[in-house]
């Protein structure tokens, strides 16, 4: 699997860390919604299909990509830096 | 004798002559033989025993694809069991020896099996060795009782005990087009791929190129099909954008085109060049794949298929034509198909004698009929083999057949052979495609699973699509070249083929049944009634057919067995054999030896962390220890100490007046930006944004489950700049958990970080006179109570470098830590060693460093182990209530904050014996009856301060153990006896030395 690092360009991915799922919203920090603190920490939907999920290019630039995914094919449909797509909105589940 | 040497012909070597052994044997091949083809040129058929039955078994192919030859390989001093005799290339003292059988091959004990085949049946362990409901072998018990013993006699070769001194490496490639086999339709699609300009990689299981060229016996271009390949292959290699790798299997096809390869480089050599590995692991990245694979022949499935000299129609042939091996004198020929007739016509050629074509079919071709005639022989239509006889073939039973029907008629009639070669069709090497596509389509007129619609950037070429004649290999061969280079088909004219129009097409026979053990997958002894036996039992999908009788695991796949097998299920349940599927081909193809995965990635490849001082540690005689990639001084033995007397003199001189540690491996960060005092306040449990400029603070992470994370301290060097130091194991997870953190969840803080843990050299010093050491040393700034207090921060110099002194204590101790610049490390460390001479100072290592946290009751990742919380290791006063942090919303749970926790304590050993690490406490007991767990030992020394050993522990409850007596429990080391439970702050609980 090539994931395309927007900075480095296509690496491999043994030079990328898992993050996790990133359709989860954390939920407001001095909340006590224990429900939604579950749903953040433990629960994961495991679709059969496009998934948005985090990479960090650890052996790389280090920068954390929000990858959209396709689980069935492992296909890379889409790559941005998590932390612009984040703060321009685009990243919002 | 009855295999043997041809006079002439062969792609062999006969100017070379190379000594070989074989069971401890003396013999002589040819250079270019295979092992199978020298010990048939031997005459020797018989080759090893059966995995189940112990049956004699023989040469079956000539291939990657052999069930049978498997034997165990000595080189170098070490044992390499269960490898094709197929597959070794002869080279000069090559030692290898038959397997499973004992006391040997002629003779073997273990025969007596087939006595009570029936009893051996398909879920024979499963079903025999379920244990009584009751007892002391009750269910799965009695099996493990058992096992002991079937193990010894069932099974194939012996693995070594040694260490594997070899070397083995990895290399990735990259390239436009990957040709998988060269054989003719490999070999025109490289070079057609290679000609538009590409850069191609030509990889080859075998040793030779040019595939079915090799034993065709056919012409291609007006010459011998051989001698075309090797013109061909000469082109290819002249090439610069060429990389031809033989004696390669391609055995995987992963995501992205990435393909994995295996490259046998010092196998067949007697003594490998020097730095050369013994195997290479490639893994290439192609923009297009061409699989040009080719066919496997599979057999058909009779009573007696196994016998020594029963083999592939194809494999007799390629023996006698690649090899000049006769693999029989009297041969007979048992077929579905008209493939088996060239190979009569080609043995009749070579010498020997055919006395009998059996074919299914009622009627044959023209081209069939002529290639018989040259054989000598006119075929017995509508015949089929029912049995044989002798322990190495001797007779082969026959009789009158129906296709239609499968129904046998008329007498049995006897026919002496020594060698029996079977054609029950050719099925396509799908194995590579089927990874990289769709599911593979049954093909009807082939009667075999043609390759599947790709998922993945390849195109087949030759044999491989099914189309077996070798006028089509060339034609889709230089198209699959040229359209993998972006270009159109070409209509060029290609080399001319002269080969008999046979008709490969097999009829749909599969199986003949009649009495008698018939094999299916002849390396793990499933035979055609096992296969039945699990239909019966309701075994009916494909998958799980594979995993009760084992049908088509172990070394060689299944690639012989895999269509009979399906048309014997298929048979059971009345169904077409499409419809009852296929297994799916998994990687590898073929064996893969584990060396060449690890390669470079185990033993003296690992990097190593040196820290700046390394070298003066080693040259002070220092023991060095591992830690992670780190190398860290465990102690500084002087002449004649043990690593106990070094510690516990090291231990007790910080206690008594100074000692320096080297702590340049703690994690470093620089954590620095306008929001960093935000950014830690949410990290950590207590609070960042309160401390003063110059001043450092312990702090403690949770993970968002509340689980304990890391501890350190945190220095704040100016208002929006602070060093962090993590611990040694945890600073590459404590880096990437702050940049998750910066990026995904608060990607509004303005915040960087910079892993800095190799630009300081650390050095802790310790002890009562440790202020007295700075001060005689410590330029620049003052270093007494006033303006270094606890916690403090100064800047200064030390022998002219600049240095930061944080007052913190590990140790209990008055202490200090000295951060420079790592290239000035040795030269400060020096200094300081200097300066503390007149205090008898004493360099210490981890024994030491440990020894003194254990005392004072601090935590590292022995405690922090994933599983505690914070108030597990009393460390709640940590938690701030004014805010949120990471792990403050779950580290409430009621399973989190139950106090019957196992919660940190202190142990002291009241028998005046050593603890371990790792050992169980009890609250009764013995060695031989171990009572119910309430806890373990998580770190265990001599305390010099205490004149005890003591430990850390993780105990249920806790707090509310102190002053209760229990015992350590070690099955492992022998070790039962009584400790106390106290309170983890053994020594100054009140922090009076540190303050002071």
């Amino acid at each position: 699997m090539l994931i395309p690092c927007p900075h480095c360009g296509p690496r491999d991915l043994s030079e990328f860390s898992y993050q996790g799922d990133a359709t989860r919203t954390r939920p407001d920090p001095a909340s006590t919604d224990m429900k939604a603190w579950h749903d953040y920490v433990y629960n994961r939907p495991n679709p059969a299909g496009p998934h948005r999920e985090y990479w960090q290019h650890a052996g790389g630039c280090r920068t954390h990509l929000l990858v959209t995914r396709d689980t069935l094919t492992h296909e890379v449909q889409a790559v941005a830096f998590a932390r612009a797509a984040l703060n321009d909105g685009a990243g919002k589940p | 004798m009855s295999a043997r040497r041809i006079p002439t012909g062969g792609l062999i070597d006969r100017s070379r002559t190379v000594p070989f052994t074989f069971d401890g044997k003396a013999y002589t091949g040819f250079a270019g033989d295979t092992l199978a083809a020298a010990l048939l040129a031997n005459g020797i058929t018989l080759i090893g025993r059966s995995f189940k039955y112990h049956r004699p078994r023989g040469v079956f192919t000539a291939g990657v694809d052999e069930p049978n030859a498997l034997v165990t390989v000595f080189k170098d001093g070490l044992r390499e069991p269960n490898i094709p005799a197929t597959q070794i290339e002869l080279y000069e003292g090559l030692e290898a020896e038959s397997q499973n059988r004992f006391p040997s091959l002629d003779y073997d004990i273990n025969a007596l099996n087939q006595l009570a085949g029936p009893l051996f049946g398909a879920g024979f362990y499963y079903k025999t060795f379920m244990g009584p409901v009751v007892g002391p072998l009750k269910g799965t018990g009695f099996w493990m009782f058992c096992e002991h013993f079937i193990r010894r006699a069932a099974g194939l070769g012996r693995a070594g005990y040694d260490k594997d001194p070899v070397r083995y490496e990895r290399m990735n490639a990259f390239c436009d087009v990957l040709v998988v086999g060269a054989g003719p339709a490999g070999l025109m699609a490289a070079e057609a791929a290679a000609k538009a300009g590409k850069r191609v990689i030509l990889a080859e299981q075998e040793p030779r190129t040019g595939g079915t060229a090799n034993w065709s016996g056919e012409a291609i271009g007006g010459r011998q099909a051989a001698l075309w390949a090797e013109a061909a292959v000469g082109r290819l290699t002249a090439m610069d954008n060429v990389r031809l790798l033989t004696r390669t299997a391609v055995w995987g096809y992963y995501d992205g085109n990435n393909l994995a390869a295996l490259e046998r480089v010092g196998d067949h050599l007697a003594a490998p060049p020097k730095g050369a590995p013994r195997h290479r692991h490639w893994s290439i990245r192609a923009e297009k794949v061409v699989l040009a694979t080719g066919s496997f022949e599979r057999p058909i499935v009779f009573p007696g298929n196994d016998r020594p000299g029963v083999m592939l129609a194809g494999a007799a042939e390629r023996y006698a034509n690649e090899f000049g091996v006769l693999p029989g004198e009297k041969i007979a020929v048992f077929t579905n198909n008209d493939g088996a007739y060239r190979a009569a016509a080609a043995l009749k050629k070579a010498g020997g004698a055919v006395v009998a074509i059996l074919d299914v079919r009622p009627e044959i071709s023209a081209a069939a009929r002529a290639l018989a005639e040259e054989a000598g022989v006119v075929p017995l239509l509508g015949h089929a083999v029912v049995g044989t006889a002798g322990k190495r073939l001797a007779k082969v039973l026959i009789q009158r057949f129906d296709a239609a029907t499968g129904r046998l008629s008329g007498d049995v009639r006897p026919v002496e052979a020594d060698c029996l070669a079977v054609s029950g069709g050719w099925s396509p090497a799908i194995h590579l495609a089927s990874q990289a596509g769709r599911n593979p389509a049954w093909d009807d007129r082939l009667n075999a699973f043609l390759p599947p619609q790709p998922t993945q950037e390849w195109t087949g070429a030759g044999a491989f699509t099914g189309t077996m004649r070798t006028a089509e290999a060339l034609s889709t061969g230089r198209d699959a070249g040229l359209i993998a280079a972006g270009k159109k088909a070409s209509r060029a004219k290609l080399p001319e083929v002269a080969a008999p129009a046979v008709e490969i097409n097999p009829a749909p026979v599969f199986e003949i049944k009649a009495d008698g053990k018939a094999f299916v997958d002849l390396q793990n002894d499933v035979t055609a009634d096992d296969v039945r036996l699990a239909h019966r039992e309701g075994f009916l999908s494909v998958e799980h057919l594979k995993r009760y009788t084992t049908l088509g695991m172990a070394t060689d796949q299944g690639k012989t067995s895999n269509v009979p097998g399906l048309a014997i299920m298929a048979g059971a349940r009345g169904l077409a054999i499409p419809d009852v599927g296929t297994t799916r081909f998994r990687p590898p193809f073929s064996p893969v030896s584990i060396g060449s995965l690890a390669a470079e990635k185990h033993g003296h490849f690992k990097p190593d962390r040196l820290t700046p001082m390394h070298d003066w540690h080693v040259e002070r005689g220092a023991r060095m220890m591992e830690v992670g990639l780190w190398h860290r001084p465990m102690i500084y033995g002087g002449a004649g100490e043990t690593v106990e007397q070094a510690y516990i003199r090291e231990a007790a001189t910080v206690r008594a007046s100074v000692g320096i540690v080297d702590v340049s491996t703690l994690g470093k960060i620089a954590v620095k930006g306008p929001d960093a005092a935000e950014f830690l306040d949410r990290v950590y449990t207590n609070m960042f944004s309160t401390l003063a400029v110059g001043k450092a603070r312990y702090g403690l992470m949770l993970r968002e489950d509340g689980i304990a994370l890391d501890d350190g301290t945190t220095w704040r060097l100016g208002e929006h700049d602070f060093l962090m130091t993590t611990t040694t194991a945890n600073a590459g997870k404590v880096m990437q958990h702050l940049e998750y953190f910066l990026d995904v969840v608060w990607p509004d803080l303005k915040v960087h970080l910079t892993s800095v843990t190799d630009q300081w050299a650390g050095a802790a010093v310790a002890g009562p006179n440790a202020r007295k050491l700075l001060e005689a040393c410590v330029t620049g700034t003052a270093v007494d109570n006033e303006a270094l207090p606890f916690m403090g921060i100064v800047h200064g110099g030390i022998a002219g470098a600049p240095v930061m002194i944080c007052r913190l204590s590990f140790s209990g101790e008055r202490a200090y830590e000295v951060y420079c610049g790592a290239g000035h490390g040795t030269h400060v460390w020096e200094a300081l060693m200097e300066a503390g001479e007149p205090f008898g100072i004493a360099p210490y290592g981890m024994e030491a460093l440990g020894t003194l946290r254990i005392e004072k009751g601090h935590v590292t990742g022995a405690e922090i182990d994933g599983r505690t919380t914070a108030r597990d290791l009393y460390l709640d006063w940590m938690l701030s209530k004014k805010k949120p942090f990471i792990g403050s919303a779950l580290m409430d749970r009621e399973g989190l904050i139950d106090t019957n926790r196992i919660r940190l304590v202190g142990v002291v050993s009241l028998d005046g014996q050593p603890l371990g690490g790792g050992a169980h406490i009890v609250e009764n007991g013995s060695l031989e009856e171990l009572g119910e767990s309430i806890g373990h030992i998580t770190a265990f020394c001599y305390s010099p301060a205490l004149s005890k050993y003591i430990g850390l522990a993780l105990v249920k409850g806790g707090k509310a153990r102190h002053g209760t007596r229990a015992f350590v429990s070690d099955a492992l080391r022998k070790r039962f006896g009584p400790v106390e439970i106290v309170s983890h702050h053994f020594f100054d609980p009140e922090g009076s030395r540190m303050h002071g």
